[in-house]
């Protein structure tokens, strides 16, 4: 059939994707072709149709509002107050002087890490479906990783222990792939977060995370070349307990 | 202002426009309400943690986009999809000798929206998301491409395959009409 070769091209010709000079040829043939051009417009029926059928779903203005307020970290101020603030803050860096500017943004960065961490923790509870591998059996949980993120690691035995293995899923910090696991101890939730250490560039070094930061408590360590994260609202003492738990793997 | 609200507020004014169509793309993946609102929701923190590293002047929308289907397809629900469907009858093949289709011209100038939306919701999952991408977002190949990460040999062919299943998909219904 002559027609075959246009028609195979008919779809990319109607998505606009054919070069310039074969479009124009195309269009010669459609003007001159019954076949063709009934074709085209059939199929540019069918574009409409889908384009039509396909803006179904909306969101609702309360999901819009929450997102928006989720990514607006900070109140907005008009354009002139920002500009009085940031040379306020440009005269206090002065003053605070060269020798806290390191510390500082050492500080800055592990409390922007850790804050990271306390929205992943709280988002995850929030979702409707927290975990993408549901089993309180670490022989389950750990081999659903394998392939999903870049390192291995070990899950604790959890005979004799308040602690129960609810499941994982898959999470990001810092656009680095990680593992979170979900931990149940009376009633209290508790994420191990789980990231290859070189990738994160904060220096997380340090002893416990300051509470007055944070609405729950955290840990963090670093062993056998992966950051340890442990959050949760349950006691210091658990969440430390869970820790010396991985540790010891 | 900090760096961080001002990457913040640059983000929010690329990124919002785009929420209604994100949005609607993930009830599509999804199909079901509260997971597309997590999907949604968890696509912006992800894209606004990982700002600082896109590059400006390339596709934010394909950025996006991209985000939330790998977000998508790690989550329960995306392995389970990807998990039932077969890949391997694709790709870069020539694209699939074409039919006439002269008697849906008549049946599709009386078309029914609730019909192409089911026929829509029955596809495989990487048929609906190059449909959908295609013809309802209007994103070029190149920017298909980017959002699902194939090269645009692959767009082409999948994208035919999609549109065969679809009409396939459609003739029975069609018919009864």
């Amino acid at each position: 059939m002559v027609c075959e070769f246009w028609k195979a091209q008919l779809d990319t010709y109607l998505d606009g994707e054919l070069p310039e000079e074969e479009a124009r040829n195309f269009d010669a043939h459609v003007r001159s072709c019954s076949s063709c051009s009934a074709d085209a417009l059939s199929r540019v029926q069918m574009k409409r149709a889908i384009h039509v059928a396909g803006k179904r779903f909306t969101p609702s203005t309360e999901f819009r509002r929450r997102t928006q307020k989720s990514i607006a970290l900070k109140p907005r101020r008009g354009f002139r107050l920002g500009w009085i603030f940031a040379a306020a803050a440009v005269v206090v860096v002065l003053v605070a002087g060269v020798l806290t500017s390191h510390y500082l943004g050492t500080q800055s960065a592990r409390d922007h890490v850790f804050s990271e961490i306390a929205d992943l923790h709280v988002a995850t509870l929030a979702s409707s479906s927290p975990v993408d591998v549901l089993s309180t059996d670490r022989h389950t949980v750990k081999p659903w990783f394998q392939g999903k993120i870049p390192f291995a690691f070990n899950l604790p035995e959890l005979q004799n222990t308040e602690f129960t293995l609810v499941g994982g899923r898959m999470t990001y910090l810092e656009q680095t792939p990680g593992a979170q696991m979900i931990y149940d101890v009376r009633k209290h939730h508790i994420s191990v977060f789980i990231f290859p250490e070189g990738a994160l560039r904060a220096n997380l070094d340090g002893k416990s995370v300051s509470r007055k930061n944070l609405p729950f408590n955290m840990e963090t360590w670093s062993q056998g070349g992966l950051r340890y994260f442990v959050i949760g609202d349950a006691s210091a003492a658990d969440l430390d307990n869970l820790a010396k738990l991985f540790r010891a793997e | 202002m900090s760096g961080v609200g001002v990457q913040s507020g640059e983000f929010e004014e690329l990124a919002m426009p785009l929420f209604d169509q994100l949005y609607n793309f993930a009830h599509w993946l999804t199909q079901n309400r509260e997971e597309a609102e997590d999907l949604v929701q968890e696509t912006y923190t992800k894209a606004l943690r990982g700002f600082s590293s896109f590059q400006l002047g390339t596709n934010f929308r394909a950025w996006m986009y991209r985000i939330l289907r790998n977000t998508f397809l790690t989550s329960r629900t995306g392995l389970r999809a990807t998990s039932t469907v077969s890949l391997d009858l694709e790709e870069d093949g020539a694209a699939l000798a074409v039919e006439s289709e002269t008697p849906e011209t008549i049946l599709m100038s009386r078309s029914n929206s609730q019909l192409v939306q089911r026929a829509i919701e029955n596809l495989p999952l990487h048929y609906r998301e190059i449909i959908l991408l295609c013809e309802v977002e209007e994103m070029s190949y190149q920017e298909i491409a980017e959002t699902l990460s194939i090269p645009i040999g692959t767009v082409m062919s999948r994208l035919s395959r999609a549109r065969k299943t679809l009409r396939d998909g459609l003739r029975p219904a069609l018919q009864k009409g």
